[in-house]
C-alpha cells in the first residue's frame, strides 16, 4: 500500500479510536457537576453517592482519552511533517493555548476530584469537579478552532513557494473565530453533551429495568432525561446552521453530502440513498428541491454541485461522505424523537412504567457515539482532497522521509494495544455498572443511610 | 526582529520551550523513576503503596509533555517536523509505552485476580523503565545531530539508526537518574519497612547514575568535542557544569542525613541544571545537519514568525501562574505521606 493511503488509515483509525473517550468525559463532567451541585444545594447525600460513581466511570474514560491523545499530538509531527511546517506558525499558537488553558486545568484538578473526596470540603470538591469540566470543554475548543481553520483558513497569508511554502499568522482573532470555528465548536460540545447523558441514562435505564438501585437511579436518570432533551433539540439549530456554513465556505463537501452533481441546479434532500458516483446518480428516497430550500427557504434555488469543480478538487468518496452524513441526521432525528416522548411520559408520570422505554435508554448509548464519529469522517472526508481546504493537498502533506514499512509497523502496533484496550475498557466498564454506586447486599446500611434519612425529614431553612 | 528585554523572540521561545521541558523531566521524572523499581518491591502492600504515592498527579505531570510538545510544535515547527519525522520509530514505541504505562495504572487495581495485577506490575514497571530511556536517546541523537538534507528533511536511515552507542549511553543515564529522583520522592511518601527499604535502593540508584553520568561525560569530550565548544569559547559558561557537580554531589550528601525533602530539590535542581548545559551545547542550533551545515535547524530558521512567537509568549506569561497554582494546589492537597483510602488505586 502507499504511504498516504497508510498514514491516513493510521491517523483516522487512532483519532476515532481517541475521539471515543473525550466525549464521554466532557458530558460525564457536566452531569457531574450538576449532581455535586445538586447535593450543595439540597444536602442530599444521594446525589454525592451519585457523583461518587460518576466519578469513577470518569476516571476510566479519561486516563484512555489523555493516553490516546499525546498520540494524536505526536502524529503530526511523525506523519505529517509537511503539513506541521506549512500549518505550524497559525496552528502552533490554538494548540499551545490548549496545553497552557485547557489541560493544565483539567489535569491540575484531576487529582483533587478523583482522590479529594475524603480530603477536601464539598465546595472545594465541586470547584475541582468544575475545574475539570470547563478543562474539557476549553480543550474542546482549541482542537475545533485549529481543525476548523483547516476547513475555513483565516486570519493568515502564505509566505514561500513550493516546499518552502507555509502559512503565517496575521490576525489572531480572526484565526480564532475563522468561518465555521463557532458553528462547529457548539455542533462538537453538544455531540459530546449527549455522548455522556445517553451513558448515564443507559446505565440507570439498566437498573431501573432490574430493579436495583431504584431511587437513585431515577433521579439521575431525570437530571440525563432534561440534559439529553435540550441538546438533542439544540444539536438541531447548530447543525442547520453549521450546513449554511458548509454551503457557502466548502460547497464541494456540502455537495458531497447530498450527493448533488448538477453544477447550478436546485438541490434534493433524501432521508436515505445510495450514490452511484458512476452515473452521477443517488437512488433512494428524497425530498425533491429540499436541500434548496433549507439554504434559502425555496424549492428552486440552485446549488453548486460537484461537477461545478474540476475532478482533482473533489472528494473522491461521495457516497461514504454521503451515508456518514445521513447516518449523523438520522440519528439526531431519532434521539430527539426519543427524548421527547420520553419527557411527554415524564410530564404523565409514567416515565419508569414502560420497561421497553427503559430497555430502548439501555441501548441507545451507542447512538450519539456513532453519530459524534460519522459526524467527523463526513466532515473530513468532505474536505478531501484538501487537508487545509484549497492551500494544501492531503497528498502533499506527508513526511517525506518516513517510508511505507515504518508506517506499517507502527499501525500494526496501535491496532494490537487499542484492540487490547478497548476490550479492556469495556470489560471493565461492564463491571463497574454491573457493581453499581454501593454495595447491595448491605442495602440497609448501604452509604449514608442516616443522613439520607435526616436530610429527607428535616426541612431546609 | 522583535525582541523583549533585548532579547529576541525566538530566543526567548527557545528558553519557554527548554523550561517546559525541563518542568517535564523533573515532574514526570520523578513518577518514571518510582515506577521503574516497582518490581523491586515484593508485598502487594508496597506495591500499592508506590502507585497511590503518585497517583494523584502523574497525569498532571504528563501534561508538561503535551503542553512542551505543543510549544515546540507552535514555535519551531519545522524543527517538530523535522525531529519526529526523523524518529520516526522511537516516538512511535515512545507512544506505544506511554499508553501502556497510564493502563497498567489505571487497571492494575480493577480486579483482585493475582495474575491481572502481576501482569499490570510487569507492564507498569517495564514502561517505566523504557520511557525514559527512549528520551534519552532521542537527546542523545539531537546532540550528535542527524542527518538533514534539502527542505530539512530527515534522510537517514528508518529503524534502528537511532541506536548509536552515545545515544544508549545518554538513555541509560536518563533512566538512572529519573530513578534516583523517583526514590527520594518515594522516601518522601513512605513509611517503615518500605522506607527502610527505598534508603537502600536509593544508594544503588544514585551509584547507577554516577557510573553512567560519569562515562557518557568522558565519551563526550573524548569523542564528540564540538558539543563542548561553546564553553571554549565562552569560558565563565564553565560556571554550569561546576554547579551540576555541586548539585549532584549534594544529593548523596543530604540522603546520608536523611533530609530528603531537600534533596529532592537538589534532584531537582540537578535536571534542570543538565537540560541547562544541553541547551548551551546546542543554541543557536536546535538540530545540527550532520551533512551540510546549511540544513542545521537554528532557533532562527526553524522558528514560526515574530507574530506567531509574540501571541504565544503572551499565553506563557498568562497562563505560566494558573499553571502553577493549579500544581501547587494539587501538590498541598496530597502533601505528606501516602494514605489508601477507598478512592485509592
Amino acid at each position: 500500500m502507499d504511504l498516504e493511503i497508510l498514514s491516513r488509515i493510521q491517523f483516522a483509525f487512532t483519532v476515532a479510536f481517541h475521539y471515543i473517550y473525550p466525549p464521554l468525559s466532557i458530558g460525564l463532567g457536566l452531569i457531574m457537576v450538576i449532581m455535586e451541585s445538586l447535593y450543595l444545594k439540597t444536602g442530599n447525600k444521594e446525589y454525592e453517592l451519585l457523583a461518587r460513581f460518576w466519578t469513577r466511570i470518569f476516571a476510566l474514560t479519561f486516563g484512555i482519552g489523555v493516553a490516546t491523545g499525546i498520540v494524536m499530538e505526536f502524529e503530526f509531527g511523525t506523519n505529517w511533517a509537511t503539513y506541521s511546517r506549512y500549518v505550524g506558525d497559525v496552528f502552533g499558537s490554538a494548540l499551545a493555548a490548549e496545553g497552557i488553558f485547557a489541560f493544565a486545568l483539567e489535569s491540575g484538578f484531576l487529582g483533587v476530584l478523583l482522590f479529594g473526596w475524603n480530603r477536601v470540603k464539598p465546595w472545594v470538591h465541586w470547584v475541582a469537579t468544575l475545574g475539570v469540566f470547563l478543562g474539557s470543554m476549553f480543550s474542546a475548543v482549541w482542537i475545533v478552532i485549529a481543525n476548523s481553520w483547516q476547513q475555513t483558513p483565516a486570519g493568515y497569508h502564505v509566505v514561500g513557494e513550493g516546499l518552502q511554502a507555509r502559512a503565517e499568522i496575521t490576525d489572531f482573532w480572526e484565526m480564532v473565530f475563522n468561518p465555521s470555528s463557532m458553528d462547529r465548536l457548539v455542533h462538537t460540545w453538544q455531540g459530546a453533551f449527549l455522548a455522556g447523558a445517553f451513558l448515564v441514562l443507559s446505565v440507570h435505564a439498566y437498573y431501573l429495568r432490574k430493579g436495583r438501585f431504584v431511587d437513585i437511579s431515577k433521579k439521575a436518570f431525570r437530571i440525563a432525561l432534561v440534559v439529553a432533551t435540550i441538546f438533542s433539540l439544540s444539536q438541531l439549530v447548530s447543525g442547520h446552521s453549521s450546513a449554511n456554513g458548509v454551503a457557502v465556505n466548502q460547497p464541494a463537501k456540502l455537495a458531497a453530502f447530498e450527493g448533488h452533481f448538477e453544477a447550478e441546479a436546485p438541490g434534493d434532500m433524501y432521508l436515505l440513498g445510495w450514490v452511484d458516483k458512476e452515473s452521477q446518480q443517488v437512488w433512494g428516497i428524497k425530498v425533491p428541491g429540499g436541500l434548496s430550500f433549507l439554504l434559502d427557504y425555496r424549492f428552486d434555488t440552485p446549488v453548486t454541485g460537484l461537477n461545478a469543480f474540476p475532478e482533482e478538487d473533489r472528494p473522491s468518496q461521495v457516497n461514504a461522505v454521503f451515508q456518514f452524513y445521513h447516518i449523523m441526521v438520522a440519528i439526531g432525528m431519532f434521539l430527539i424523537a426519543l427524548t421527547l416522548f420520553a419527557c411527554y411520559k415524564w410530564f404523565r408520570g409514567e416515565l419508569f412504567e414502560s420497561k421497553g422505554l427503559l430497555w430502548v435508554f439501555s441501548f441507545s448509548v451507542i447512538l450519539p457515539q456513532i453519530a459524534n464519529q460519522v459526524g467527523w469522517f463526513a466532515a473530513e472526508m468532505g474536505r478531501q482532497p484538501w487537508v487545509v481546504y484549497g492551500l494544501l493537498r492531503t497528498s502533499d502533506a506527508l513526511s517525506k522521509s518516513v517510508t511505507e514499512n515504518q508506517v506499517l509497523f507502527s499501525l500494526i502496533l496501535f491496532f494490537l494495544v487499542y484492540t487490547l484496550l478497548l476490550i479492556l475498557f469495556l470489560y471493565l466498564l461492564n463491571k463497574k455498572i454491573k457493581h453499581g454506586p454501593y454495595e447491595e447486599e448491605e442495602d440497609d446500611d448501604r452509604p449514608f443511610q442516616r443522613e439520607i434519612a435526616e436530610s429527607l425529614s428535616t426541612p431546609k431553612h | 526582529m522583535e525582541t523583549l528585554a533585548g532579547i529576541d523572540y525566538p530566543t526567548l521561545w527557545f528558553l519557554v520551550v527548554g523550561g517546559l521541558f525541563s518542568g517535564y523531566a523533573i515532574l514526570d521524572g520523578f513518577d518514571f523513576g518510582a515506577g521503574a523499581w516497582h518490581l523491586f518491591f515484593k508485598k502487594e502492600k508496597s506495591r500499592r503503596l508506590a502507585l497511590n504515592a503518585i497517583g494523584p498527579v502523574w497525569d498532571g505531570n504528563e501534561v508538561w509533555l503535551v503542553i512542551g510538545g505543543g510549544a515546540l510544535f507552535a514555535g519551531f515547527p519545522v524543527m517538530y517536523a523535522t525531529l519526529l519525522s526523523g524518529m520516526y520509530v522511537p516516538f512511535m514505541l515512545f507512544l506505544v509505552f506511554i499508553i501502556f504505562r497510564a493502563v497498567s495504572i489505571e487497571f492494575r487495581g480493577k480486579e483482585e485476580m493475582a495474575w491481572w495485577k502481576k501482569m499490570w506490575d510487569i507492564s507498569y514497571a517495564v514502561s517505566s523503565i523504557v520511557l525514559p530511556f527512549l528520551l534519552g536517546v532521542v537527546l542523545g541523537n539531537v546532540l550528535l545531530g542527524l542527518p538533514i538534507g534539502e527542505n530539512f528533511e530527515y534522510v537517514g536511515g528508518g529503524f534502528f539508526t537511532f541506536l548509536n552507542p552515545f545515544a544508549l549511553m545518554v538513555g541509560i543515564s536518563t533512566l538512572a537518574l529519573m530513578m534516583s529522583h523517583g526514590a527520594i520522592y518515594l522516601l518522601l511518601k513512605t513509611e517503615g519497612r518500605m522506607y527502610a527499604k527505598l534508603t537502600f535502593l536509593l544508594k544503588k540508584g544514585m551509584i547507577f547514575f554516577m557510573v553512567s553520568f560519569g562515562i557518557t561525560s568522558l565519551y563526550t569530550l573524548i569523542y564528540i568535542p564540538h558539543l563542548s565548544d561553546s564553553f571554549r569559547n565562552q569560558p565563565v559558561l564553565f560556571v554550569v557544569p561546576l554547579l551540576v557537580f555541586l548539585s549532584i554531589a549534594n544529593v548523596p550528601r543530604l540522603s546520608s542525613k536523611k533530609k530528603y525533602g531537600q534533596a529532592f530539590l537538589f534532584s531537582s535542581l540537578t535536571i534542570g541544571l543538565l537540560l541547562v548545559l544541553v541547551a548551551i551545547e546546542l543554541y543557536p542550533n536546535l538540530l545540527v545537519s550532520t551533512l551540510d551545515p546549511q540544513y542545521t535547524l537554528t532557533v532562527y530558521n526553524a522558528a514560526a514568525s515574530d507574530k506567531s512567537l509574540g501571541i504565544m509568549l503572551t499565553f506563557a506569561a498568562i497562563g505560566t501562574p494558573l499553571v502553577i497554582g493549579y500544581t501547587a494546589f494539587v501538590y498541598l492537597t496530597f502533601r505528606g505521606k501516602v494514605k489508601i483510602d477507598e478512592t485509592s488505586y
